[in-house]
């Protein structure tokens, strides 16, 4: 009897670690992927310490101390791409937001279902072309010669044709306004997906209590949102070192005269690696940036757990 | 609640009014690519881009149809990409979501933070692309439209997992580990026809992801008998903008009579556009609800 219980205890524990091997290869291949797509880079950070040639490569390439820092930080670059990233994000955090919970009140607000659905559809459109076609539609729009405002728009009205893509001075609005177009219709949706979450005897009290929609936007629906909010701008504070390579490098159309206003880290760091062939410097641009972005998802999220626990992400 | 929450009239028509200028600002852009493409060059170079064009022409559509092999190759390796890319993807994060969702798994925190940790913290550009030319030489391969980045993310991970966790009761795979079946068969005869839903959500976003991508073409490929319909885009736009820069000094790096015409450039946006303008309707649904799941934390 007690044998015979313990070689079916044993034969239970072979089926087990047969159950969990089976589980664990499965995870081979992903795994394998995340090494090296994801950790072997990680480990790579180290080329910002190190003078880079072509012919060590990577990994064998001689040490150089902090000289790739101090060349990076002696130049006016690094303040400028640093100025530029965290504005550009910020103003896209603040106008995006604000943006967004406003679609997505309005799209509750509405009563005919659909007239929604037809909203939902077409608002999601520009999310779902790529930045290189993107950047076809905004040469249309703004080209010297051929682009519509000039032609269709200014002409017209007897305004003198401007050359968009060597005057900086349109570029930081040009920029926020093709974020918000082509992301408001994404985000609006998340934000629309939680006010229909809401419930709904907290709008039924509100109006016993006689509030009018205002009020009850402001006193139900925002507050319905609250955890919403603070999540999406702490992973937007988590990428605030980070930009939108094709934003400000494809839809300027990597135009010199805008540079002041379009280099961010990310395009500093590709023209580092393509066009000047400047490893070092780029590769301290972009130590930087991995180094400070994963500090602020950090301290955001610490700030945000000290707030509201159940709003943090970790 | 809708019955509950009526605004007022004047309310109402004021929300359908924003709603539609926004419906106009997302649509119009596009009208505008097309218009353009189906306007008569002549008049393209004397009027500029414009909704209502004074001589249509199907010219550009019909020159590249002619002539551009390149175009049509570009396609041809886009639909391959997106197809095989897409497909390896979800097989990929589906064996590595499934067992993440179950308890039984050994080492099951750190394998979970091995996948979270990747969101946090990466490398950036440089390694990655010292790597992938340096160690893995997929520069100039079609490796280079499939691998880089786009094979797996941690976001699709969790989110799947998150569905099992949600979605697949414990007592049916209890239930036919009992009838002896073995992890693989149960992953693939059980829990992958319970998932469906979540595997068309997930297919779109990464095909489209696929379909879109232009970053990898512009890193790893020279080559251009390689580029997907993106890079062939995004080439033209650099040309041009390097004959602009260069006027004066420029002889040999750049044919200007090798450079498709404006009308010709715009007929190849839209028909890179095109595909997804069509499938979007029916996935629409799909779309929206990957966005929703993917949207909040997992």
């Amino acid at each position: 009897m007690a044998a015979a219980a313990a070689t079916s205890g044993r034969k239970k524990g072979i089926r087990n670690l047969k159950m969990k091997l089976a589980l664990l290869s499965m995870m081979i291949p992903g795994a394998i992927y995340l090494i090296i797509n994801n950790y072997i880079p990680m480990a790579g950070l180290q080329i910002a310490f190190k003078k880079f040639n072509y012919r060590d490569g990577m990994w064998a390439s001689p040490w150089t101390g902090l000289s790739n820092f101090t060349y990076l930080f002696k130049t006016k670059d690094a303040i400028l791409m640093t100025r530029n990233t965290l504005l550009y994000n910020l103003a896209f955090i603040v106008l995006g937001t604000v943006f967004a919970v406003a679609i997505a009140i309005m799209l509750n607000e509405i009563r005919s279902s659909g007239a929604k659905k037809i909203y939902q559809v077409l608002f999601l459109i520009p999310y779902l072309i790529s930045m290189v076609v993107v950047s076809y539609i905004v040469f249309a729009f703004l080209s010297y010669d051929n682009g519509f405002l000039n032609n269709s728009v200014i002409a017209p009205l007897g305004g003198e044709k401007i050359n968009w893509y060597i005057s900086p001075q349109y570029w930081p609005f040009i920029l926020v306004l093709v974020h918000l177009w082509k992301g408001f219709g994404y985000s609006s949706i998340i934000y629309y997906a939680t006010v229909i979450g809401i419930d709904s005897a907290l709008y039924e009290a509100a109006v016993i209590d006689g509030a009018n929609s205002w009020q009850r936007t402001w006193h139900v629906t925002l507050p319905g949102l609250k955890n919403t909010i603070i999540t999406l701008t702490l992973l937007n504070i988590g990428r605030i070192f980070y930009s939108d390579f094709g934003l400000f490098y494809q839809v300027p159309q990597n135009s010199g005269a805008l540079s002041n206003v379009t280099t961010t880290i990310d395009v500093y760091v590709y023209r580092g690696l393509t066009q000047l062939n400047d490893v070092g410097r780029s590769s301290a641009a972009g130590f930087y940036q991995s180094i400070v972005g994963f500090i602020m998802v950090l301290v955001a999220n610490l700030v945000v757990r000290k707030i509201d626990r159940d709003s943090a992400l970790f | 609640m809708e019955s509950m929450v009526s605004t007022k009239k004047g309310g109402q028509i004021a929300m359908h009014i924003i709603g539609i200028l926004l419906c106009i600002a997302c649509v119009a852009p596009f009208i505008l690519l097309i218009t353009s493409s189906l306007t008569e060059e002549a008049t393209l170079v004397k009027n500029g881009y414009s909704f209502f064009p004074q001589v249509w022409s199907l010219e550009s559509y019909a020159y590249i149809s002619r002539k551009a092999a390149v175009i049509f190759r570009a396609y041809g390796i886009t639909v391959l990409v997106t197809v095989v890319g897409t497909v390896s993807s979800l097989f990929m994060t589906l064996l590595f979501a499934y067992p993440l969702s179950r308890k039984e798994l050994p080492f099951r925190n750190v394998l979970a933070f091995f996948v979270f940790f990747t969101m946090l913290f990466n490398g950036g550009l440089i390694p990655t692309y010292l790597m992938y030319t340096g160690t893995f030489h997929i520069k100039n391969t079609i490796w280079a439209l499939l691998i880089p980045s786009l094979l797996m993310n941690a976001f699709y991970v969790i989110m799947m997992r998150s569905f099992f966790t949600a979605n697949i009761p414990d007592s049916l795979i209890e239930a036919a580990r009992i009838d002896g079946a073995g992890e693989y068969r149960i992953l693939f005869k059980i829990v992958l026809p319970l998932s469906l839903p979540m595997i068309a959500t997930l297919a779109l976003m990464v095909g489209l992801g696929y379909w879109n991508d232009w970053l990898n073409g512009l890193y790893y490929l020279t080559d251009e008998n390689l580029f997907s319909i993106q890079n062939v885009l995004n080439k033209m736009v650099s040309d041009v903008q390097f004959l602009k820069t260069n006027q004066t000094t420029v002889t040999s790096a750049v044919d200007v009579s090798k450079l498709p015409s404006v009308g010709i450039r715009m007929a190849i946006a839209v028909i890179g556009v095109i595909p997804i303008l069509v499938v979007y309707p029916f996935f629409q649904k799909y779309f929206v609800k990957g966005i929703v799941v993917g949207g909040v934390k997992g």
